[in-house]
């Protein structure tokens, strides 16, 4: 497989927009201009961006509690998401759901989750969903380290390989579940050791790389659609900000050092020195890319700001479904 | 305010908490805490905080995200004589352990023909109005009710809560402790020394003549602002803190509404198939020649919880809901828009 210049300029732009999203929430976050928690991607937009630009627009998937950063990559608008964590009318989930259950079901965004590993099962079900209708799309999720420790994950994992499902599993390992290292949860240091126990091939790479996260999906995506069965991914990645908001609250539980070693590898800086080297796209367009993607920010916080709260007559709607006659 | 008032020390809801069991754990070898972020962090709500430093990593355990092995490791550690503690963090998380707490934890002692003894405390932070959305705000204590061989406790102050706290530790039964989110950080007098509130024993937090108000958790702070403003109105309200749902002091209750000839139960759970159906009942079964009114029932309505501040605010029962209903009761029309 090529990687052409248009998937190298196709995974920048979306880890840029990943970016500035996450930045823009964050600030809105420090002037309580949002409500509820807050789960920030920044540091890891390669996995999320890498894992994406290998799906189609019509392939599904699952997230997590931070969860902006796969509906940016796969897809999401600016405005519904920022009205969405705005807790406006407008936003994707009606001001009901809010940043941990933000979705566009017609991306394929199958939805951030409260629960910690609650998405892989229900990627599960999408792959099932598709491999029943023999449709050729694969349903990708992703998780963390600390939801490896869930049974949800074990049982979806084992189970997608039982029955042969389109899935991929995309784990983003940034060494943390909140405020815990990941040695402190599992006796194991790389989570690939775990996909021999269902049988499921896996590959680990490096999750500030782009074009490595990649080309692991490109390759474990056309397995999934060729009928040969589920993937594992290990990326090997870093959140730059707290567990959720923005600052470190008092209790010191990871080495200014750490987070400083990893911010040196960043992904978008890395993409984007290759792509000099390269000549695929020189600073100062990359600048304009930066630059576009900013004005389309600012143009959502407007839309958000704008937009307005729900009306109180929605408390009641959509608890349940209207039944459709059958066709 | 009077002297020995002034004397008693302030304590955070979120401290008489943490006291209640550092002060039973220094006591009781066999006591120690397990749960997620609790350790060198302190748990989310800052609950379990500096018990580690106090307690060790033996006796303080911070555990991987799995809450079925969580409950389940207080399970299997008290049927062998230790008396854990095991925090879900958000109550709503209670559902991935429902079956070591459903059909383990409450039923082992029975299926064993009592041969079992579960002394387990599982803690969890409940209620809504923090923006939380509907996977981080439930009030899901019905469910717990419902089945025999659990306790469970909603503490409505750092009083209660340190003394309720207590007996659960010592309980010999599985007890669910919810700790209510939005009174954390709530101060009022806790004394110092180690004291025990026995579960299943109500507490009539006003006394009152004309109306009885039973509210648990956070609600009775809304229910006590209620009646304030029904006093205005010449209407006395009695409220009763159950303090405990499971078990539940009917007797309490009963006596109230005997006394007063109406009542008005209210929860921050939803109404429907909420605790406070139990207590109506038990009410007009108990107490039906007394009512010159029906039961009223305040509670949430029949939706998740919502994440817009502004329908959240809605969703959540609050004094004017509580005073409305109360009005009811005397066939006078509601004043809250
Ligand atoms: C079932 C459940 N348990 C606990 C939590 C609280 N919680 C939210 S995020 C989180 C850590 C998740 O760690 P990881 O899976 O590594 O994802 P990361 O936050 O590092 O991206 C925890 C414990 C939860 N939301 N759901
Ligand atoms: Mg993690």
């Amino acid at each position: 497989m090529e990687l052409t210049d248009d998937t190298l300029r196709d995974l920048h732009r979306r880890m840029v927009r990943i970016r500035l999203f996450e930045e823009a929430a964050g600030r809105l976050a420090e002037a309580n201009k949002l409500p509820g928690f807050l789960h920030l991607y920044v540091g890891e937009e390669a996995v999320a961006a890498g894992v994406c630009v290998a799906l189609t627009d019509e392939d599904q998937i699952t997230s997590t509690h931070r969860g902006h950063g796969h509906l940016v990559a796969k897809g999401g608008d600016f405005n519904r998401m920022m009205a969405e964590l705005m807790a406006k009318s407008t936003g994707y989930c009606k001001g009901k759901g809010g940043s941990m259950h933000i979705s566009d079901l017609e991306l394929g965004m199958l939805g951030a989750n409260g629960i910690v590993g609650a998405g892989t099962p229900i990627a599960v079900g999408a792959g099932f969903a598709n491999k029943y209708r023999d449709n050729g799309k694969v349903a990708a999720a992703f998780f963390g380290d600390g939801a490896t420790n869930i049974g949800a994950f074990h049982e979806a994992a084992n189970m997608a390989c039982a029955l042969k499902l389109p899935v991929v599993f995309v784990c983003e390992n940034n060494e943390y579940g909140e405020f815990t290292p990941r040695h402190k949860t599992m006796a194991i240091t790389d989570i690939v050791d775990r996909a021999v126990g269902y049988g499921m091939p896996s590959v680990m790479v490096d999750g500030m790389d782009a074009v490595a996260v990649y080309e692991a999906a490109v390759e474990a995506v056309a397995r999934a659609r060729a009928g040969a069965g589920p993937s594992l991914i290990e990326a090997k990645t870093y959140r730059y900000y707290n567990h959720h908001g923005v600052q470190n609250l008092g209790l010191k539980y990871r080495p200014d050092a750490e987070v400083e070693r990893w911010k040196e590898r960043d992904a978008i800086n890395g993409i984007q020195a290759r792509m000099a080297e390269a000549g695929v796209m020189t600073p100062d367009q990359a600048e304009a890319v930066w630059a576009e993607i900013r004005a389309d920010i600012d143009a959502a916080i407007k839309f958000a700001d704008e937009s307005p709260t729900p009306d109180p007559s929605m408390l009641l709607v959509d608890v349940y479904s209207q039944n459709v006659e059958a066709l | 305010m009077t002297a020995t008032e002034v004397e008693v020390r302030q304590l955070p809801y979120v401290m008489a908490f943490n006291e209640a069991v550092r002060q039973c754990m220094r006591e009781d070898e066999n006591i120690f805490c397990a749960g997620e972020d609790i350790g060198a962090f302190g748990g989310v709500f800052g609950t379990f905080g500096g018990l580690q430093k106090e307690f060790g990593e033996r006796r303080v355990v911070d555990t991987p995200i799995s809450e079925q092995a969580i409950v389940g490791l207080g399970v299997g550690a008290a049927v062998m004589g230790l008396r854990p503690i095991v925090d879900l963090m958000f109550m709503d998380f209670m559902c991935v352990a429902m079956d070591q707490i459903v059909n383990q934890a409450a039923k082992l002692k029975y299926m064993f023909g009592g041969t079992a003894r579960i002394p387990l405390t599982i803690t969890c932070g409940g209620g809504a109005g923090l923006s939380a959305a509907a996977q981080h705000s439930q009030s899901l204590e019905a469910l717990l009710c419902h089945i025999p061989g659990l306790k469970v406790v909603v503490p409505s102050s750092p009083y209660d809560m340190k003394g309720l706290m207590v007996s659960c530790i010592r309980e010999d039964n599985p007890t669910v402790m919810v700790k209510h989110k939005r009174m954390l950080g709530v101060s009022g007098p806790v004394p110092e020394e180690l004291y025990a509130i026995p579960l299943g024993v109500a507490n009539i937090v006003r006394p009152g003549t004309d109306v009885t108000v039973v509210a648990y958790g956070r609600m009775v702070s809304e229910a006590m602002l209620a009646a304030e403003q029904l006093a205005e109105e010449g209407v006395e309200c009695e409220i009763v803190d159950p303090r405990t749902l499971q078990p539940l002091d009917s007797a309490t209750i009963v006596a109230s509404a005997r006394k007063t000839n109406r009542v008005v139960v209210v929860h921050e759970a939803v109404r429907f198939g909420g605790i406070g159906a139990e207590i109506a009942a038990q009410i007009q079964e108990e107490a039906f020649d007394y009512l010159d009114a029906p039961v009223g029932r305040i509670g949430a309505p029949f939706s998740p919880v919502p994440f817009s501040p502004v329908l959240e605010a809605i969703y959540i029962p609050n004094a004017a809901r509580i005073a409305d209903g109360i009005r009811a009761t005397f066939g006078r029309p509601a004043r809250s828009v």
